[in-house]
């Protein structure tokens, strides 16, 4: 595809909900502006895409993101929630959509490190294969315990790419005794607002007052290693790996009990004062826990005791 | 201030070199500001993490439940714990727990003056988990190695070439507080590494 009709695409998929008009129109009306009166493309573009807006009776801000004014980004970039951009990148994985509403999912990573993608259903979106470059503009960003994925929705362009991408690591390792595990760990609520998502105190959302709110699994807990401590985090799926107790099994430990505390006081007298190494991505301060492993006998006593003896 | 406070690193040391760390300071005025023992080898400690084989518990309280545990370590050293009502938690393990136990231990270092002006240093436990014996021979090497990376700092900040500006403030403090023989502590390091090589020859052996 031409630079031209790559524009005039995406364009023309603004548009074709609210205006009867063809790629090729919208192809024609650049090309006018580019070769005949040699105005640059991104001024062709802006001006074509607000004589649709006008013919539309739309205001720019109902257009997704407005096509060519996003940012170009890499993955490590990605530090809001909605923001409307363009990203260039390999699908890594792709994994099973837990929902109809979920066409695909899975990781997207760049030489800066890998993060989730969402493909809408409804947004009907040609499909990625595992592997492929991509060049996806026009979508958007979204956070969620401290992570941060994109969206693709309907206005999103899927360019395939014939390259290769190095992906890169954007984890760290760290390791350590447990030595604390903080208050809001175990099994907490959260405001079901949409896109709110915080923890309740005492029943109440710090935004939005008292609700009904949602369990959820989570540890906040602090790794040691005698010279460094981490503050790590672990989410619902890796709260269950570790301790081996279940969003609803902790649910029922909290009625039989008439307490929520007693899930994370279990969790302490299991965990605590134990070694682990764990990986992932780092957000603010914390290590969002992607993978732990217990850690037990040392491995160094030999190399210790000989460096002991020549001092 | 806006910024959370830096929590403070839990250090591993032996009981040998805890209980001669009699010393304590504060950095600050402010009431609240945390208290530091000064270890022998020349490092604050305002919280401790240690393992080891809990040997005795008992309720030393009058009027209430105030529990006492002795912790023992490779080279025979005791470390003391007390809780009483203000850490349920650990005290409800040391009531609950029977010793011999492998236990790990998290908390804070306290020293008291007694009519004889002797000073016992002790931990004030925030939590105690039954743990296994890989777990405590882990912690042996690891207390280890950060008790020789001690030593190692504190022998080239009070050697003959030693550069006096570049010395670290704990190690010039421990070396004004304490007159101790630095040497102790690296056979202290020595002595539970070989305890733990002793282990494994025990363990190899068939059974007569």
């Amino acid at each position: 595809m031409t630079d031209l009709r790559t524009q005039a695409t995406e364009i023309h998929e603004q548009f074709e909900d609210q205006l009867e008009i063809s790629v090729d129109d919208v192809e024609e009306r650049l090309d006018t502006l580019v070769n005949e009166y040699k105005v640059p493309l991104s001024e062709a573009r802006r001006s074509v895409t607000n004589t649709y807006l006008d013919e539309a009776g739309m205001e720019r801000d109902e257009l997704g993101g407005g096509g060519s004014g996003n940012d170009r980004v890499q993955v490590a970039d990605v530090d809001a929630p909605e923001e409307w951009v363009d990203i260039k990148g390999e699908v890594t994985e792709l994994w099973e959509a837990n929902s109809d509403a979920v066409a695909q999912v899975g990781l997207f990573g760049d030489e800066t490190g890998t993060i989730k993608f969402t493909k809408w259903s409804k947004s009907d979106l040609p499909e990625l294969e595992e592997g492929a470059v991509y060049d996806l503009r026009n979508v958007v960003t979204d956070e969620y315990e401290g992570r941060f994925s994109v969206k693709l929705n309907r206005t999103t362009v899927i360019e395939e790419l014939d390259e290769e991408i190095e992906v890169g690591d954007d984890d760290v390792s760290v390791e350590g005794a447990l030595v604390d595990i903080q208050s809001g760990s175990g099994l907490i609520k959260r405001c079901p607002k949409e896109d709110c998502t915080r923890v309740l105190q005492n029943g109440r959302c710090n935004e939005h007052g008292e609700v009904e709110g949602e369990f959820d699994l989570r540890i906040k807990g602090v790794l040691d290693d005698g010279e460094e401590v981490h503050e790590i985090l672990f989410n619902q799926e890796a709260t269950e790996s570790l301790t081996g107790i279940t969003l609803e099994e902790a649910q029922e430990m909290a009625m039989d009990a008439l307490d929520t505390s007693v899930v994370a006081d279990e969790m302490r007298a299991d965990l605590l004062g134990k070694y682990y190494r764990v990986t992932g991505p780092t957000f603010r301060r914390y290590v969002l826990v992607d993978e732990v492993e217990r850690l037990a006998e040392p491995t160094d006593a030999e190399a210790v005791l000989i460096k002991a003896r020549s001092i | 201030m806006a910024t959370t406070p830096t929590r403070e690193v839990a250090r591993r040391v032996f009981a040998g070199e805890f209980n001669d760390a009699t010393y304590t300071f504060k950095e600050s005025d402010d009431e609240r500001a945390p208290v530091y023992l000064l270890l022998p080898t020349g490092e604050r400690a305002n919280r401790v993490f240690l393992v080891g084989t809990l040997m005795e518990t008992e309720d030393v309280g009058d009027d209430s439940e105030y529990w006492q545990g002795q912790v023992i370590d490779p080279n025979g050293d005791r470390f003391y714990m007390y809780a009483g009502q203000y850490q349920p938690d650990a005290a409800s393990m040391l009531r609950e727990l029977e010793p011999p136990a492998y236990v790990s231990v998290v908390g804070k270092p306290r020293t008291y003056e007694t009519d004889d002006g002797e000073v016992n240093v002790s931990v004030r436990p925030e939590s105690i988990t039954e743990v296994d014996a890989a777990t405590r021979d882990r912690w042996v090497v690891e207390t280890a190695e950060r008790t020789l990376d001690r030593i190692a700092r504190y022998t080239d900040a009070t050697g003959e070439d030693a550069d006096e500006a570049a010395v670290d403030e704990y190690v010039s403090m421990a070396a004004e507080e304490y007159d101790l023989p630095i040497a102790d502590y690296r056979r202290q390091v020595v002595e539970a590494l070989e305890s733990l090589e002793d282990e494994e020859a025990v363990a190899a052996e068939p059974d007569a």
